[in-house]
């Protein structure tokens, strides 16, 4: 590679695990390689910092395309590693000088990451979206608007009351979907060592209808998957106004902070 | 239920999910799911080479709109579009809107025509482009974005 280039990381595994695969491939389109200092391994990758230097990564991030494609190579990677065992995933764009100081990285933190390793071993990142269907749960109860008399023979009057009721149950609606959402999270964080919330995604780009009343990731012990996944399906037959979308499993991106800097679990343990 | 199964790496962890084996073959993860997590989350350690990702203010636009609410943006300090007077009417221009008015009211009320303003106002000679309505000034001063200080001058 000419010109100057930097070390990428992708994720921190156990030196004792199994190796990076020889064909695997970065951001930069680079082979993937691994550090090694005190039994903890960077997976890591040489990028030029012609194309990841400071200016010019904030110049291509700005191009979705780009963005896309070098997201999905830096998620294949740690994705591949997670086939392999424990795996901390890095957060996207996090470089060093060079190995030396990859190194140095692994030996000052290596108590902090073992942890975080010991942590996430054995289990894996569940997604489970919950959306609801705002026209259901808004008709589901409340009194029907033709019968409040209260506006008989005065137009302007109905009017107001109906657009009231509407509103009224449209709050309705909400609070039932939340309320369902919490009765769902309770269940599923009961089965996953944590939880963890993400935002509501963007309905016109995530191309869904309806609110999204639970975007969550759990971290679920493996040999309780079976189990996590009968508890999905059950909830969704429990709650009809309620679409349950559970995706994975992913490496456990969302349960890297330190303990307490997610939610915690109601797990077994938690 | 719909099961979004990505490229499945766990494959005893996929034991109980039949629903994604019944489609056959995986599918692959959806991209808001993947930025979510990779831009978002993932453990975060300073680097000897500092991207801040907030920084990019049209990275945020592209990620705000794909992953984050408008709550969760500004609780990450993105907010650049609050100051943004293409995007939010800017207090500067309600300012040159109130005095533009002001101006007019006034003009109007010393009972000139608005012929002379709708010609000031625009800075339109001889070469403009619209044929002028002759019989009806009024209502094309007031039907167009208020020409001000902000028309083209000569």
């Amino acid at each position: 590679m000419s010109g100057p280039s930097a070390t990428w990381l992708y994720a921190l595994v156990p030196a004792t695990g199994t190796g990076v695969p020889a064909d695997l491939r970065g951001v930069a389109g680079e082979p993937v390689r691994a550090v090694e200092e005190t039994g903890l391994r960077a997976v890591v990758g040489t990028v030029p910092l012609g194309d990841f230097g400071e200016e010019e990564l904030h110049t291509h991030l700005e191009d979705l395309a780009w963005l896309e494609t070098a997201v999905r190579a830096h998620h294949t990677v740690i994705e591949t590693l997670a086939r392999g065992g424990p795996v901390v995933p890095l957060r996207f764009a996090t470089m060093y000088h060079d190995d030396t100081r990859v190194a140095s990285l692994l030996a000052e933190r290596r108590a902090d990451f073992e942890a975080t390793l010991e942590r996430v071993a054995g289990r894996t990142e569940w997604g489970i979206k919950a959306y609801a269907d705002a026209h259901a749960l808004a008709h589901g109860g409340t009194g029907d608007p033709a019968n409040d008399a209260g506006g008989r023979g005065r137009p302007g009057t109905a009017y107001l009351l109906q657009r009231r009721e509407q509103r009224r149950a449209q709050e309705t609606a909400h609070l039932r979907a939340s309320e369902q959402a919490a009765a769902i999270d309770a269940v599923l964080a009961g089965l996953a060592d944590s939880t963890a919330e993400h935002p509501p995604q963007d309905a016109q780009l995530a191309e869904y209808e309806g609110w999204m009343v639970l975007n969550n990731s759990y971290l679920v012990p493996e040999s309780r998957t079976a189990e996590f996944a009968a508890a999905v399906a059950s909830l969704d037959d429990r709650f009809p106004d309620i679409r349950l979308e559970f995706n994975g499993p992913w490496p456990p991106y969302s349960f890297t902070a330190p303990d307490g800097d997610h939610d915690a679990g109601g797990g077994p343990g938690g | 239920m719909t099961v979004n199964q990505g490229p499945g790496w766990a494959a005893q962890s996929r034991e109980g999910l039949s629903p994604a084996r019944r489609g056959g073959h995986a599918e692959p993860a959806n991209l808001a799911d993947i930025l979510e997590r990779v831009l978002d989350k993932g453990i975060v350690i300073a680097g000897d080479i500092r991207i801040n990702l907030l920084d990019i203010e049209l990275l945020t636009i592209k990620i705000r709109l794909i992953v984050a609410s408008v709550d969760r943006a500004r609780e990450m300090g993105i907010d650049w579009w609050e100051h943004d007077p293409t995007l939010s009417a800017g207090s500067r221009d309600v300012v040159e809107e109130n005095q533009r008015l002001r101006r007019r009211i006034g003009e109007l009320e010393a009972g000139r025509g608005s012929d002379d303003d709708a010609d000031a106002g625009y800075g339109l000679g001889s070469g403009r482009a619209e044929p002028r309505q002759e019989d009806e000034p009024r209502s094309r001063s007031r039907g167009r974005e208020p020409g001000g200080g902000r028309g083209p001058k000569p």
